[in-house]
């Protein structure tokens, strides 16, 4: 129950709220399986790459660097077949859906807004514009740091992975036949998929601030609109 | 008519018996069913020897001291006089124009029918002066030797891939040898030196069959090279339990734990050594507690160090390896974020002052 001081308050800063549906649930569901696939491949890769302190006692008793490879082949299964899945969903869902795939690059205005986001994160500025969907900016940086490293991720993960699976698997026909030879060795891919991994740890450091920053600062929700789907608008003006 | 293998062989001393055991083991190494031990019996009893001209070019000569200790049971005597080694100037006993005549001889008589066996690579710059071959630079001779030849095998990893000559700078400009000759199968058996066995295990095949084994994309037969030393390695149960060596004298060393925190290359590299070993299968590097340094992999010397798991990154022009660059890069970030955020606190604290003042 609202007080009477509350909804003095309320009816204060009261305002209509014009909302949105952008996001289908399987855009939402795929977003936040691959946070936490990428927290997973992120983690147990680092380890992969410098393991913990070494384990003591016989072998037989202990599989951790096995546990830990595994949790990364699951979780880079888990992001694979969610990639295709969203994949899949760019061409059923709504046009939100497809906006990390395709950049309208010959469309003057988005380039313009993409330059004018650029000047409202220089705070040169002073209002934002409204967005229904990712501003031009998040969606350039989205495509190059989410999409293209991600298929990048996958394809030399897959080649990586099958190595271990050997020839005739199904990753090492589709994936390291082709990807090994291109890098020159498997030393090189190991290094560029470990480069890759950071590339990925850059963007989450910037997509969480941007996303909070933008919810507080903006004139849209950010953050629920993730959650729900559903972007609110928190002022009536163009 | 040229000898048959088996007539060199009786010729050497060597008894039926122990023929049709080299007959068995050859089988068994190239992976063949017990059926074969026949074929090759009768391969070896009735074909004449195909010649061999073995060239060296830019090379340390490891991969014919590598060659001449396999341990193959008949190596020494047989698996030379098999060979139909005509050509060898490490080996051979003549020299000068004696020897180079015995090339032109085999080109005429056996045109597109001889096996040219190179150690070693051309290199390029200065017109090729850096190697010289009987006066003349040795990629001339290379191509000249490769164009009648019916197939042609780079013996290790100078002439599969380039090896240390070819290191940066490279100033010699060395090329492999697949990068200089065209229309012809090459088959790449690299390492540095390669496996004994593997060596004359890929000629008795070529020799048996009258075909070039099975080859990968990167022109390497996959019977030797289809599987990473990681993945028969017998250190490999401490892999995977997280038991490695962190310091050469420490107690893990001493228990011949997993060296991979050491640099060893055993999970990037392609080559037969955990399986057929070396020294007759008395060892190898992993088994005397030293990491592989991936000989066998193409531009092995430009990996940054040999004892770093992460490996360095040498075109960024300082030595930082993958997680060096990506700390500093998310530190960068990082603090951009910060600032980015304190600027923005401030500059929305100012707001709600004017939109308050109002």
């Amino acid at each position: 129950m609202l007080s009477a001081q509350d909804m003095q308050e309320a009816a204060a800063h009261g305002r209509t709220v014009k909302a949105i549906y952008v996001y289908e649930a399987p855009v939402r569901l795929w977003h936040w399986v691959n946070a936490v696939a990428i927290t997973v491949l992120a983690i147990s890769g680092y380890f992969i790459g410098s393991p913990l302190p070494s384990m003591p006692g016989e072998a037989s008793e202990h599989f951790i660097m096995g546990y830990i490879r595994f949790a990364h082949f699951a979780a880079g299964y888990i992001l694979l077949v969610g990639f295709l899945g969203r994949i899949y969903w760019a061409f059923v869902g709504n046009h939100h859906a497809r906006q990390l795939f395709k950049l309208p690059l010959s469309n003057r205005k988005w380039w313009s807004e993409v330059l004018f986001e650029l000047r409202w994160y220089l705070f040169l500025e002073p209002d934002p514009k409204k967005y229904v969907g990712h501003n031009p900016l998040a969606q350039l940086s989205m495509f190059f740091m989410v999409t293209l490293t991600m298929v990048f991720m996958i394809c030399t993960g897959f080649a990586l992975y099958g190595e271990g699976a050997q020839a005739g698997s199904w990753s090492h026909v589709l994936f390291s036949s082709w990807v090994i030879p291109l890098f020159g060795q498997s030393q090189d891919v190991h290094t560029w998929h470990h480069l890759g991994m950071w590339v990925m740890v850059l963007f989450v450091m910037m997509h969480v601030y941007a996303a909070v920053r933008e919810d507080i600062m903006s004139r849209q929700s950010m953050v629920s609109t993730m959650l729900s789907g559903w972007r609110l608008f928190k002022d009536d003006r163009p | 008519m040229t000898e048959t293998f088996y007539e060199v062989m009786r010729r050497q001393g060597i008894t039926r018996r122990s023929f049709i055991k080299f007959c068995s083991l050859t089988a068994a190494s190239l992976g063949l069913a017990p059926s074969f031990v026949p074929r090759i019996a009768h391969a070896m009893e009735s074909k004449p020897r195909t010649p061999v001209i073995w060239l060296h070019g830019l090379e340390c000569t490891c991969c014919s001291e590598s060659f001449i200790r396999s341990a193959h049971p008949l190596a020494k005597d047989v698996v030379l006089s098999m060979l139909s080694l005509d050509y060898d100037d490490t080996l051979m006993a003549a020299a000068g124009h004696q020897a180079e005549a015995i090339i032109a001889e085999i080109k005429q008589k056996y045109k597109g029918n001889y096996i040219l066996a190179v150690e070693g690579n051309p290199p390029l710059n200065e017109d090729g002066m850096f190697c010289i071959h009987g006066g003349r630079p040795f990629v001339e001779v290379l191509k000249e030797t490769a164009a009648d030849a019916k197939a042609v095998i780079a013996w290790g990893a100078c002439a599969s891939w380039g090896c240390v000559q070819a290191a940066k700078p490279n100033p010699t400009r060395a090329t492999p040898i697949d990068k200089v000759i065209s229309g012809k199968p090459i088959i790449k058996v690299p390492g540095c030196p390669p496996i004994a066995e593997v060596m004359t295990g890929v000629v008795t095949y070529m020799l048996t069959f009258d075909k070039i084994p099975e080859l990968d994309r990167q022109g390497r037969p996959k019977m030797f090279y289809g599987q990473r030393i990681h993945d028969k390695c017998y250190r490999r149960p401490h892999f995977d339990a997280g038991q490695f060596v962190e310091a050469w004298d420490d107690e893990a060393a001493r228990k011949g734990y997993c060296l991979y925190k050491m640099g060893c290359k055993g999970p990037t590299t392609y080559n037969a050594c955990s399986t057929t070993r070396w020294n007759g299968g008395v060892s190898f590097p992993i088994q005397s507690g030293h990491g592989c340094i991936g000989c066998s992999e193409d531009g092995f010397w430009d990996k940054g160090s040999f004892y770093d798991r992460v490996t360095g990154i040498n075109s960024f022009g300082v030595e930082a390896n993958a997680d060096q660059v990506g700390a500093a890069a998310a530190g960068v970030v990082g603090a951009a974020v910060v600032a980015h955020a304190a600027v923005s606190a401030i500059k929305r604290g100012r707001m709600d002052q004017t939109n308050g003042n109002k």
